[in-house]
């Protein structure tokens, strides 16, 4: 279970985050949506301390993140980011390995691990002794889930993972996401800008604008009763795209 | 050119001892300091701004500094160490700079995802940072290593042994096949190391192991060589070699050849020569006991060393005054006084001077200030050229230091119109120059006289003996046709040494 207690950052005179509570249930999966500047991407790296926080709190497992060294919070914790960030000089294995290592796996058990992850992740073995450079931008992302599930975290942070990916990719990547993350029992953060992504990922949407909570439910929730005209708006466009949808597939039925 | 790649073993070892331990320490300082700066943004600006100002000193001037700073410390102020700390110092800035931008020059999400992974600090520096500067910090390595190369010719006259002795001794004695050997052999020294650091940074590039691995061996034998080979030197011999001192000009180089052989001669040690060593790069050398006896000048000391002004004494007078200072002071002992002198002197075109009507420097004085003087590098610097200011009031429209190979050169050619010549040097015969009469006793006498330190008095006394029997054997005419010999003619000096005292012998 992840806790956030009132949690603020300033950088000088801005505020970004702005007393901001929320928790996230064991096995859930939170979206967090907003614009260009809403906090989200601040929130979910005061989670795993890329960010430290002028006040309030983060709890992991009832445990205040603060009392952790960042570098042993952040290997309990997978994060996946937009730009994946792998490690150029490193192969697809050493890089899917390299929490595993950090925290001193035996080299058999990490060869194992890798195996098991890249069946997980759907990609074939033979990519494990290739270059970051040699892949394609879903094949990357891939890695890049894989390297965040190696060592076994519970708790996943994800930053507009499947942002930069065509949609075709994205959508099998988001289908393979949610099964791994329904088979691993994980508790994860998400984040996106794209409001249809959010309603079709998430257990629960908090939507942030200008570092606060406006507002935090189902995806039912939110579409039964938006608090106000900002979130109606954001639900706008998934709603008029489900109903050209719809039109569209009725007439190709009739 | 057989006489002259005989010599190449020994010089190219000393050049590879000195550039490649440069760059080693130079890179075990840099790196590091890399790293901190990479970290701490406020020291950059600072630290690089100091590197840099080293660079921006001559290279010349930064061996010639090393001198007079290790005396200072009592540490052997000639020869390897001075050379090799001038080196490392130079190959700072490349390096430094290359691992700072290297380093700052990682992409920042690939940093983020280090950190994001949960690497330490250190961790991030070692498995992510570091690894993805490396093509940069070797960049710089290299830009360092043909620096040094180069730089490491100019070790010579501060005692430092090296490519650059063919070179030194090569413009003096216009050998030029001995420069283009140095020059030839410093070129192909950089060409090899260069393309052994590309081959590395090739490697890292294509991620080709077994490029890596050869260009590693390929260092690992030069490092292993060098290594051994600069151990062997330094092992406390039964009786270390005796070294004899010379300065950087024709005469010194036949005169340290003739002190040597003498020695070997008589004596079972070794006897090394130490050529090309700056004026009183020599002095101090002996008084230090890094060289063992050379051949100095009367007059040089008196006005240097003893700091005598005004009028000198009679010839007789100067010698037994700097000898007796010399033993009183530092413990030397002038052993012999060859004969000859080398005096500096003023020296025109022979149809020139007789044009203006001038064989004494009282008459030159009128035309002096349409005229131009070209002069060795520490002529003009030296107290017997302001004592001539000094006393006749000479004052000429243009003053040059050049080389003094090309000095005869300019006055034949008429670049200039007096030179400060060498008594002794066989070229003012064959330039066709008169020298200028010094009527009012301006310049002090320069009896050549050999000069030995305390280790030679007290460790070999058949060589001091044997010393001393040259005294009085060589006069102004013997040492000008050696000169020559060398000069114009283009022998060997231990060849002009050898014939020399086969001569004196019979």
């Amino acid at each position: 279970m992840i806790e956030v207690q009132e949690l603020t950052k300033n950088y000088g005179p801005l505020t970004v985050v702005n007393r901001l509570s929320f928790h996230v249930a064991r096995g859930e999966l939170l979206v967090l949506v907003g614009g260009s500047g809403s906090g989200k991407t601040t929130t979910l790296r005061l989670i795993n301390r890329l960010v430290e926080p002028t006040s309030g709190c983060v709890l992991i497992e009832n445990d205040d993140a603060s009392r952790f060294k960042p570098h042993e919070l952040r290997r309990r914790i997978g994060y996946v980011s937009q730009d994946v960030g792998l490690f150029p000089h490193m192969t697809i294995a050493e890089n899917i390995e390299v929490t595993p290592s950090l925290l001193g796996w035996s080299s058999a058990r990490r060869t194992e691990r890798t195996a098991e992850l890249l069946d997980l992740v759907e990609l074939p073995s033979s990519i494990t002794r290739r270059y970051p450079s040699e892949l394609s931008g879903g094949q990357a992302q891939r890695v890049g889930v894989a390297r965040a599930l190696a060592a076994k975290p519970r708790f996943m942070l994800l930053d507009e993972p499947f942002g930069a990916l065509d949609p075709l990719t994205r959508d099998r990547l988001q289908q393979s996401f949610v099964d791994i993350k329904r088979q691993l029992d994980l508790t994860a953060v998400f984040v996106t800008h794209d409001m249809t992504e959010a309603l079709m990922l998430g257990d629960r949407i908090a939507v942030l604008c200008e570092g606060r909570l406006l507002q935090i439910g189902t995806p039912q929730d939110l579409l039964d009763s938006p608090k106000d005209d900002y979130i109606e708006r954001l639900l706008d466009t998934p709603r008029r795209q489900a109903r050209q949808l719809e039109r569209l597939l009725a007439r190709g039925a009739s | 050119m057989i006489d002259e790649l005989r010599l190449l073993p020994s010089y190219l070892t000393a050049h590879l001892q000195l550039v490649l331990f440069a760059i080693l320490i130079g890179s075990a300082l840099s790196i590091p300091l890399g790293i901190l700066l990479s970290r701490r943004a406020r020291l950059e600006q600072p630290v690089l701004f100091v590197a840099n100002t080293i660079q921006t000193i001559p290279a010349l001037a930064l061996l010639a500094l090393m001198v007079p700073l290790l005396a200072a410390l009592h540490l052997p102020s000639i020869g390897y160490l001075p050379a090799f700390i001038a080196l490392v110092l130079y190959s700072i800035l490349p390096i430094l700079r290359n691992t700072v931008s290297g380093l700052n020059g990682v992409d920042a999400g690939v940093v983020d995802a280090a950190r994001a992974v949960g690497m330490t600090p250190r961790e991030q520096l070692v498995r992510v940072r570091l690894p993805l500067a490396l093509p940069v910090i070797v960049a710089g390595i290299r830009t360092a290593m043909a620096w040094t190369v180069g730089m490491a010719t100019l070790s010579t006259p501060v005692g430092g042994l090296g490519l650059g002795n063919y070179i030194f001794s090569g413009l003096q004695t216009r050998n030029f096949k001995a420069v283009f050997v140095g020059c030839i052999a410093a070129a192909v020294l950089a060409l090899i190391l260069d393309a052994l650091l590309g081959l590395l940074s090739r490697g890292m590039h294509y991620r080709r192991r077994g490029l890596i691995v050869g260009a590693g061996i390929g260092f690992l034998v030069l490092y292993v060589y060098a290594a051994g080979s600069l151990a062997a030197e330094m092992l406390p011999k039964t009786q270390g070699p005796l070294v004899i001192g010379a300065k950087s000009f024709t005469e010194q180089y036949v005169l340290s050849e003739i002190v040597a052989q003498r020695m070997r001669d008589v004596g079972g040690r070794t006897v090394e020569i130490r050529q090309s060593l700056g004026s009183t790069v020599a002095f101090d050398a002996l008084r230090s006991g890094q060289i063992d006896a050379y051949v100095d000048y009367s007059g040089t000391l008196w006005a240097t060393i003893l700091k005598r002004k005004g009028t000198a004494p009679h010839r007789r007078q100067v010698v037994t005054e700097v000898g007796r200072f010399l033993r009183e002071q530092y413990g030397i002992c002038l052993i012999a006084t060859l004969g000859f002198q080398n005096a500096y002197a003023l020296a025109m075109r022979r149809d020139f001077a007789k044009k203006l009507g001038v064989d004494s420097i009282s008459q030159l004085v009128p035309y002096a200030e349409r005229l131009s003087i070209g002069a060795d590098y520490e002529f003009l610097e030296r107290p017997e050229w302001r004592s001539i200011v000094e006393k006749y009031g000479l004052r000429f429209a243009t003053q040059r230091s050049m080389d003094p190979s090309l000095m005869y050169q300019a006055v034949k050619q008429g670049s200039v119109d007096v030179i400060s010549a060498f008594t002794t040097d066989g070229r003012i015969l064959q330039s066709d120059l008169v020298l200028l009469s010094d009527d009012r006793g301006a310049i002090p006498p320069y009896d050549a006289i050999v000069l030995a330190g305390p280790r030679l008095m007290q460790e070999e006394p058949k060589s001091v003996y044997a010393l001393e029997s040259l005294d009085g054997r060589i006069d102004d005419e013997v040492m000008r046709q050696m000169n020559l010999m060398v000069d114009e003619e283009h022998q060997n000096p231990t060849d002009v040494a050898r014939s020399f005292l086969r001569r004196l012998v019979r």
